[in-house]
């Protein structure tokens, strides 16, 4: 007894004492929170990225191979205006949006389902069921799409009789494969959203009289639209700079990866590399910019 | 809004076969395994246990898990460290600059990896000097892995709000007390699911491994690159990936179980 009274009075330690200059002092608190990821992402990422912007404005000595640290607009002025960019920016931004549109469009039955209609245990089962292919690795998968759409593959076999064909290697497999691969990142924010919108919402909006579709579309289309932006933040940015499906499966079709790619690898020209890597930036960040104010962010 | 019948089972059947048809490839990969082919033709000619066989004395797989596991492990850790600290700096506080800092956050996943990849690649190798390793792969992993553990660790904080700590204060427990007995606790089954989505991100990651491993350093994603176009090796490949599958089920359904009862409070 005595002892527990001995116990329950706080000892000066030094642990002690940091506590209490810690409880009175929130700004130190939130500096010691913050110092080390800051520093994490501000020195590894942030300076490789503003370092990947300079490398951009410097040249490689057609020779030598060696980068000049010389200012130069050379490789913008070629991204910009040659039309093998041009071309090939707009051929990743219509896949892009395509693989976010099928993604979204295939999502929202899939979460709302989850969500709203399955019982509890049905609802773990179904999250399991959706969560489980992200962990089969991405080159299977697309190997396995390879597979699915060769000429002798099991498309051609069920399409065959009824006189389909698959459609081959190509942008259409392109855009299959990688809404394929990114749907369960788009599923599971939609479905997050979803979760949160009470059921009493739901309810009440029935006894005030809305219907199945006007409840969907005034009452939890509002709600879970920021969820189906941080949807398709994960799509769209994951198509843009995919280059390893598309060698899978596109046949000699390229996207921005691929041009990335063969720069750094084979023409070992980084600054040119870096000038092209700035299109899916600058894109990226607009469309960032765009969704900001929807709360979108907050909901990845 | 009250659901019909109808309405309900459609949406049923809707959810069933865009599920099914997920899982149509990674069947196909299993079939495959037992395949005589190996080029991967449908229907399979004929069914053979000898690439299950191969694929477990194969040493380049076992490295090649060994080393993902590696990476995996010790980047899911930086990344459940500083993801934790930056959601209670972002949660707790107010403060300028804390919308930038969320973007932040989410930067490495929100940017293609090949941009990831190259900003890395340009500043170990250009930059710093650095020659590429397996720790350079760890460093690039952890950085994009943060921002998972985040997500879940700041979506449970919001959803506990401070009064159990206040209390656990006014009863006289310091900072270290309420972090070890109240905080962490509620945080545990979040932390867990964070941890297995960053280590799944990390172990499946392809794109900015290939920028940043050094030439010796092979994860399992780099040897399925690396065999997946080679005749003899195509179905041991798809060995590798049945096996991680089936393996994966388990640590997933845990974190479930262990998140499913908070999630049902709302």
């Amino acid at each position: 007894m005595s002892q527990a009274l001995v116990e329950s009075r706080p000892r000066r330690t030094a642990m002690r004492a940091g506590s209490a200059f810690l409880t009175t002092h929130p700004r130190t608190r939130l500096a010691l929170l913050l110092a080390a990821p800051l520093f994490w992402l501000v020195v590894v990422y942030i300076v490789a990225l503003a370092l990947l912007l300079v490398t951009a404005f410097w040249s490689v000595d057609s020779f030598t191979g060696v980068i000049t640290t010389e200012f130069t607009l050379d490789n913008i002025i070629e991204v910009v205006t040659g039309s093998l960019y041009q071309t090939v920016t707009l051929r990743t931004l219509g896949v892009a949006l395509a693989v976010t549109l099928i993604d979204v469009v295939l999502a929202l039955p899939i979460a709302f389902y989850m969500a709203k209609v399955a019982s509890p245990r049905m609802q773990r089962v179904l999250v399991i069921l959706v969560l489980t292919p992200l962990w089969a690795s991405y080159l299977v998968k697309a190997y396995a799409w390879r597979s699915v759409l060769s000429q002798d593959g099991i498309l051609e076999w069920l399409l065959a009789p009824f006189g389909g064909h698959t459609p081959g290697y190509g942008l259409p497999a392109t855009i299959i494969t990688l809404s394929y691969l990114w749907l369960p990142y788009v599923i599971l924010p939609i479905y997050a959203g979803l979760e949160r919108v009470p059921d009493s919402l739901l309810e009440a909006s029935g006894d005030l009289g809305g219907k199945t579709w006007p409840t969907l579309r005034l009452v939890v289309f509002p709600l879970i639209l920021p969820a189906i932006i941080a949807g398709t933040i994960f799509s769209f940015a994951l198509s843009l700079g995919d280059y390893i499906t598309v060698n899978i499966v596109g046949g000699t079709n390229q996207m921005l990866g691929n041009l990335v790619y063969t720069n750094v690898g084979a023409a070992n020209n980084l600054p040119l590399a870096s000038a092209i890597a700035l299109i899916p930036i600058v894109i990226i960040f607009g469309y960032l910019f765009l969704v900001r104010r929807t709360g979108a962010l907050d909901n990845l | 809004m009250r659901l019909s019948r109808p309405a309900r089972v459609t949406l049923g059947v809707i959810t069933a076969i865009i599920l099914g048809v997920v899982y149509v490839p990674l069947l196909v990969v299993l079939v495959n395994s037992f395949s005589t082919s190996t080029a991967l033709t449908w229907p399979p000619p004929g069914f053979t246990l000898e690439w299950w066989g191969k694929a477990f004395q194969s040493a380049g797989a076992l490295d090649a898990v060994l080393t993902s596991v590696q990476v995996a492990v010790i980047s899911t850790a930086i990344a459940l460290v500083l993801g934790t600290l930056i959601s209670f700096a972002l949660q707790r506080f107010d403060f300028f600059g804390r919308e930038a800092i969320s973007l932040l956050v989410i930067l490495p996943i929100a940017l293609p990896g090949i941009i990831t990849g190259i900003a890395l690649n340009n500043f170990f190798r250009t930059i710093m000097g650095v020659p590429l390793s397996i720790w350079t792969v760890v460093i690039a992993h952890a950085t994009f892995c943060i921002v998972t553990v985040f997500n879940n660790v700041i979506a449970r904080l919001r959803r506990q709000g401070t009064n159990l700590e206040e209390a656990s204060a006014d009863l006289g427990a310091g900072v270290w007390t309420t972090f070890r007995l109240v905080t962490f606790p509620q945080l545990r089954s979040a932390l867990l699911a964070g941890g297995l989505l960053a280590f799944a991100l990390s172990f499946d990651e392809i794109i900015v491994t290939t920028f940043t491993a050094g030439s010796g350093v092979t994860t399992l994603p780099i040897f399925i690159l690396n065999n997946m176009f080679r005749p003899n090796q195509a179905p041991i490949v798809s060995v590798i990936a049945v096996v991680l599958v089936l393996v994966s089920i388990i640590p997933i359904y845990i974190a479930q179980r262990l998140s499913g009862p908070a999630d049902q409070k709302r």
